[in-house]
């Protein structure tokens, strides 16, 4: 009997602390289950969910640091010219015979650079991130089109090679990056929930003037929010290229809104303070079959946007009634 | 004689031009409560976040335990040995009662396994510690457990967890800003009932209130501040009614209008 009412409770506690990314799951279930109604024959063959896991990790690479982010009280909007800042180096140094690997890594050191820079003017400039970071994503991009004269680079050094048949081949079937993707969430939701950082970065975000008078360094863990999407935007850029085997200079450019949409469909809040990064998760694969789903379905491709938009509003106000904020 | 714990020796702090702190010292030693009196706007929460690191002193000098410090910031202080109960209490109230109390300290209690060197946290030995701290506080409450989000938490309960949280860490010297304000009669009893309890383990005490009567029954010693100066320090032998500090205090208040001060809040 006792036992039955502890495995009661923790069950309501579990749920209680998940409740964010839980109704975001059931969004999940609810929406492919209108999709399955609306066209069985399609939903019921791998190759709709093979598509979509092909891209799918790119929009998670960046909407898990974004959760820290806006769980931190911060936003960061250059995400989508940093992608494009370091898949572009990573393509250069491809085309001039590097090791991917090492490119790989460059491209890391670009992305969590331009981070630290952003982060820096933002703090130590109080600076508003939301603006200060929009302003950084018209002027990377800008960059990248004024040196590039909007030419693409074709990067098909890569195919065939064991560093892409790793990072982005087939494993089991599956596109190997969804792997990577799962692999990255997963640690990201340990750092969240068990590490001290993820602890700090909320602290930050629900209060930062308590934070400072307890001995948190604030300004730190706001710099490294940037830092941390620097790095999510570089993963997102070199996968891009690899599934593509090609690098455009508006890289990325398509993901800015869909990203953010996916961090609050997947119930993290806009004030800062509480957040979950596998309901970020989650929010990007709504979002992502979202777009395939509705074409599937039968719909025209002029259905998406509205679509899309009808899925934010209703898991926003979902999300409302199912979280409180307290002051 | 005892030994001091912290010494801050000719400390201004100002903000803009206005001068919050002009030329203050203050000396706490072992064992002892010092009542911190003044008017609002006197500069003792200034002194208060100075002790605790919040800010740094424009000038003068802090020695802890008579070495000089350097490098003074809130981690430093907590680190020495300082907790600090703010008057805005300093908590993170979307966040459960062991976070709050861990808040700055995470990876505090944890066993020294693997994984906490690298920076996670042991909840389960947090969650306990919290636990038995909040029983030692008097919280008996069955409706709320250390997992409970300090947001639905009342505003004295509140106040229990900012002060529990500054006797979890063996602090030689915590600091109490105003902390009976808001509070009810059982609930301000309780906060000076804590306090004895403190100095009988031989800890030390600064008191902060400008409510005399109670910081008068709870000190040994007490430093008033008005407009950023020490203009008086004393014990109970020196003054021995509240009534008689009060005095002391409304001479200072009038003599202020003949005598300008060279510097001003307003």
């Amino acid at each position: 009997m006792a036992k039955t009412m502890t495995s009661i409770t923790s069950t309501s506690l579990f749920i209680r602390r998940n409740k964010a990314s839980l109704s975001t799951l059931f969004f999940l279930v609810v929406m492919m289950t209108c999709f399955l109604i609306a066209n069985p024959k399609v939903f019921t063959n791998a190759a709709i969910y093979n598509a979509v896991f092909i891209t799918l990790p790119v929009a998670i690479f960046l909407v898990v640091p974004l959760v820290f982010t806006v769980t931190g009280g911060e936003i960061d909007l250059s995400f989508p010219s940093n992608m494009a800042m370091a898949s572009w180096v990573f393509s250069l140094l491809i085309q001039k015979g590097m090791p991917p690997v090492l490119g790989l890594i460059v491209a890391i050191g670009v992305g969590m650079g331009i981070g630290v820079i952003i982060g820096l003017i933002v703090v130590y400039g109080h600076l508003s991130s939301l603006v200060c970071t929009l302003g950084f994503n018209f002027f990377l991009r800008g960059f990248i089109m004024i040196l590039t004269e909007g030419r693409s680079i074709t990067v098909l050094e890569v195919q065939d090679g064991l560093f892409h048949n790793v990072l982005a081949g087939t494993f089991l079937g599956l596109p190997a990056q969804m792997g990577w993707a799962l692999l990255f969430t997963l640690i990201c939701v340990l750092v969240f929930n068990r590490h001290c950082y993820g602890v700090r970065v909320r602290c930050v975000g629900d209060n930062p003037q308590s934070a400072e008078q307890m001995g948190i360094n604030v300004n730190r863990v706001r710099i490294s929010f940037f830092i941390f999407v620097g790095l999510g935007a570089s993963l997102a850029g070199v996968f891009s290229v690899l599934i593509n085997f090609s690098w455009w200079p508006t890289t990325g450019d398509g993901y800015l809104l869909t990203a953010l949409a996916s961090v609050f469909v997947g119930g993290t809040p806009t004030w800062g303070g509480v957040g979950t990064v596998v309901g970020g998760a989650l929010g990007a694969t709504i979002v992502s079959f979202m777009e395939t789903g509705v074409v599937a379905a039968g719909l025209t491709g002029f259905y998406v946007q509205f679509f899309k938009g009808l899925i934010i509003i209703l898991s926003l106000l979902a999300h409302r009634y199912s979280s409180k904020r307290y002051r | 004689m005892k030994s001091p714990i912290i010494t801050l020796q000719d400390i201004s702090k100002s903000f803009g031009n206005v001068y919050a702190l002009d030329g203050v010292s203050l000396q706490v030693k072992a064992g002892e409560v010092v009542g911190l009196i003044g008017d609002n706007g006197a500069g003792k929460s200034t002194l208060i976040k100075i002790l605790a690191g919040v800010y740094t002193p424009d000038s003068g000098a802090i020695r802890l335990k008579d070495q000089p410090v350097t490098d003074w910031n809130a981690s430093r202080s907590r680190q020495s040995g300082i907790e600090t109960v703010f008057q805005d209490r300093a908590l993170v109230v979307q966040q459960t009662i062991v976070r709050n109390i861990f808040m700055g300290r995470e990876t505090a209690g944890s066993s020294a396994s693997l994984l906490s060197r690298l920076g996670f946290i042991d909840h389960k030995s947090q969650y306990a510690e919290a636990e038995r701290l909040m029983r030692d506080i008097g919280f008996t409450s069955e409706v709320f457990t250390p997992d409970s989000i300090v947001g639905t938490l009342s505003g004295g309960e509140r106040q229990g967890v900012a002060i529990a949280r500054a006797l979890y860490f063996d602090a030689e010297l915590i600091i109490l800003d105003e902390p009976t304000t808001a509070l009810s009669l059982t609930e301000t009893e309780k906060v000076f009932s804590f306090v004895r309890n403190v100095k009988a383990s031989g800890r030390s005490v600064v008191f902060i209130g400008h409510n005399i009567y109670h910081v008068f029954g709870i000190a040994d010693r007490f430093v008033v501040l008005d407009r950023g100066k020490v203009v008086l320090e004393c014990t109970k032998e020196d003054y021995q009614t509240p009534e008689e500090l009060i005095g002391f205090m409304q001479q200072v208040a009038q003599s202020e209008g003949g005598t300008p001060s060279g510097s001003s809040e307003e």
